[in-house]
């Protein structure tokens, strides 16, 4: 029996603009513990304005945040204590070592010095910095640095860590294990990143969420997006092929259509894949199967067209706004 | 909370070699200017001593050598506030502190305190360098605190000021020049102003210092240092907050 996870995130009707420039229209997101949240967008979605307001950074025009049940705007000194960020640059002092500087960032947390080494000693190990402790940061490379920024952001063991784009600037092993170290983090913590690659959220997001305008256009668990607006189905090549309502007498079929003389598309229900019984009837009747191809959506071609949906059912409201 | 800013202010100040050839060069000023005092002082000292009411040997070197320590201050303070609050903003490391479990207050009490713990460093050497003198004449105790004090309030305002106007920019060579030519504008306003009930005199920093200077502990001066300090501070936290507010 699961248990419900506890919510830390709460924000509800976020709204907040720069001058006359609305930027961010009444959005408002929940996150549990030991869940993983992508914010999808292009850039000037106001993905950057909404986690600056999720940390304290920028005051929402209207709208309130909790975190773990704190208020953010009343209390902000204990909510903040609760959050690690990671801005889209990494904050770095360059003139201090690594390990100078992360025990600044715990100390200024409010973690007790007592307490510092053995997170000092986890984070390190964590992010991979164990052999670079003792560098300034300023001579780092800039994958090493963005790994001291997550560092940072994960040192004092917050409920709630913010990333913004974490894996910008990386090489793509660098890549590969920072998204693990996400995907472990998000296992105790709960985590929002913000990003525009795709894969990100393919691999390590548990839900998405989907920015335009300053709006948020669509969300749900990251493996249903990738059905969004998607028929499942599968295309069959048959060498020996046997007559249409063959095809369609198996169960969970809703539709088959003939391609060309050896090729067939066949259309089946989400809940029911009735390919494991294509290929046994295959078998048994010498159809000799020659290929089987999905007809699996890509979220690069789920996003453009949640976006293109979004964009065409209404008048843009804004004109894309970086603050 | 304040403390650990201020060290990491500290921290940071020294890691820099430019702080430390500054540091250097400076007391290389002052010793040079003690020792002119010095020679200066023990020339005429066969004339002082035909004199009624000479003034001592810390009236002609200590209290001349502070004077011009607090003009050179005017000059150098603005090159160390610069950095405080608007390089933190231009590498963007002013969001961890922002994001971080801290009221502006706090932020702002920390920087300054660092940097006061730093100026306090660097002057440290004066009261030492004067020391040296008992071990041939006696020394008017009161005037050198008197001094010091008055140096230790003068350069908090200078701090205070300069930490404001680094608070209003992201450039800072800009906070630099804004404090630089704030605080020699009130200066000059001060010296160019010869009616001597002019408000000039009374705005300018360097003027409240001369009661310090010759020895007169002024509880008038000393409010106006402490006011002239809070004031800015006051306006350096309020325009941190906006920076939540306008972003």
């Amino acid at each position: 029996m699961p248990i419900t996870p506890d919510i830390t995130l709460t924000a509800r009707k976020l709204t907040r603009s720069f001058g006359n420039q609305p930027v961010i229209h009444d959005i408002s997101l929940q996150l549990k513990r030991g869940e993983v949240l992508g914010l999808l967008g292009h850039n000037g979605a106001g993905k950057s304005t909404t986690m600056q307001m999720l940390t304290g950074c920028l005051l929402p025009d209207s709208g309130t945040i909790e975190i773990c049940g704190i208020d953010l705007l009343r209390h902000a000194a204990q909510a903040k204590a609760h959050i690690g960020y990671l801005p889209e640059t990494p904050p770095l002092y360059r003139e201090l070592s690594v390990n100078d500087y992360l025990i600044f960032a715990a100390r200024l947390r409010g973690m007790k010095s007592a307490d510092v080494p053995a997170a000092l000693a986890l984070a390190l190990q964590r992010c991979g910095l164990t052999d670079k402790s003792r560098k300034l940061i300023g001579t780092l490379s800039k994958g090493y640095q963005q790994r001291v920024g997550i560092a940072q952001a994960i040192i004092h063991q917050p409920a709630v860590i913010v990333l913004d784009e974490p894996t910008v600037g990386l090489d793509p092993s660098q890549i590969r294990e920072i998204r693990t170290l996400i995907r472990e983090l998000g296992n105790q913590h709960s985590v929002i990143l913000s990003t525009h690659l795709l894969g990100e959220v393919e691999s390590i997001c548990d839900r998405v969420e989907i920015m335009q305008h300053g709006k948020l256009i669509y969300g749900d668990t990251s493996a249903r997006m990738q059905q969004y607006g998607q028929v499942s189905g599968f295309i069959v090549s048959l060498r020996n092929p046997p007559v249409l309502a063959a095809l369609q007498g198996i169960i969970g079929v809703t539709h088959v259509e003939r391609l060309s003389e050896q090729q067939f598309r066949v259309l089946h229900s989400i809940e029911q894949n009735p390919s494991a019984e294509l290929l046994a009837l295959a078998a048994q009747h010498g159809w000799q199967l020659e290929q089987l191809t999905p007809l699996q959506a890509r979220l690069e071609d789920v996003f453009v067209k949640i976006t293109d949906e979004d964009a065409a059912s209404g008048p843009a409201r804004t004109e894309e706004v970086q603050p | 909370m304040i403390s650990i800013i201020a060290l990491r202010e500290l921290r940071s100040l020294f890691s820099m070699p430019s702080t430390w050839f500054v540091l250097a060069v400076l007391q290389f000023i002052f010793a040079w200017f003690f020792l002119a005092r010095l020679d200066a002082f023990l020339e005429i000292q066969p004339q002082l001593a035909q004199l009624a009411n000479a003034p001592g040997v810390t009236a002609s070197i200590a209290a001349p050598l502070f004077n011009v320590i607090a003009l050179l201050l005017m000059m150098l303070v603005p090159m160390f506030t610069m950095r405080l609050i608007a390089e933190e903003r231009r590498n963007q490391t002013l969001t961890l502190l922002l994001s971080s479990p801290l009221s502006g207050t706090q932020i702002v009490l920390g920087k300054f305190f660092g940097l006061m713990l730093f100026l306090i460093a660097l002057m440290a050497t004066t009261p030492v360098m004067l020391y040296t003198l008992q071990l041939g004449t006696p020394l008017d105790h009161g005037l050198l605190w008197s001094n010091v004090l008055g140096l230790v309030l003068l350069s908090a305002c200078y701090a205070a000021l300069g930490l404001y106007i680094s608070a209003l920019t992201s450039q800072p060579v800009i906070a630099a020049i804004g404090a630089l030519a704030v605080l020699l504008g009130l200066w000059l306003a001060d010296i160019s102003s010869n009616a001597p009930d002019s408000p000039w005199h009374q705005l300018s920093p360097l003027n409240h210092f001369q009661n310090f200077n010759f020895g007169l502990l002024d509880s008038g001066d000393a409010a106006y240092f402490v006011l002239f300090s809070a004031v800015f501070l006051l306006l350096t936290v309020k325009r941190l907050n906006n920076n939540r507010v306008y972003g």
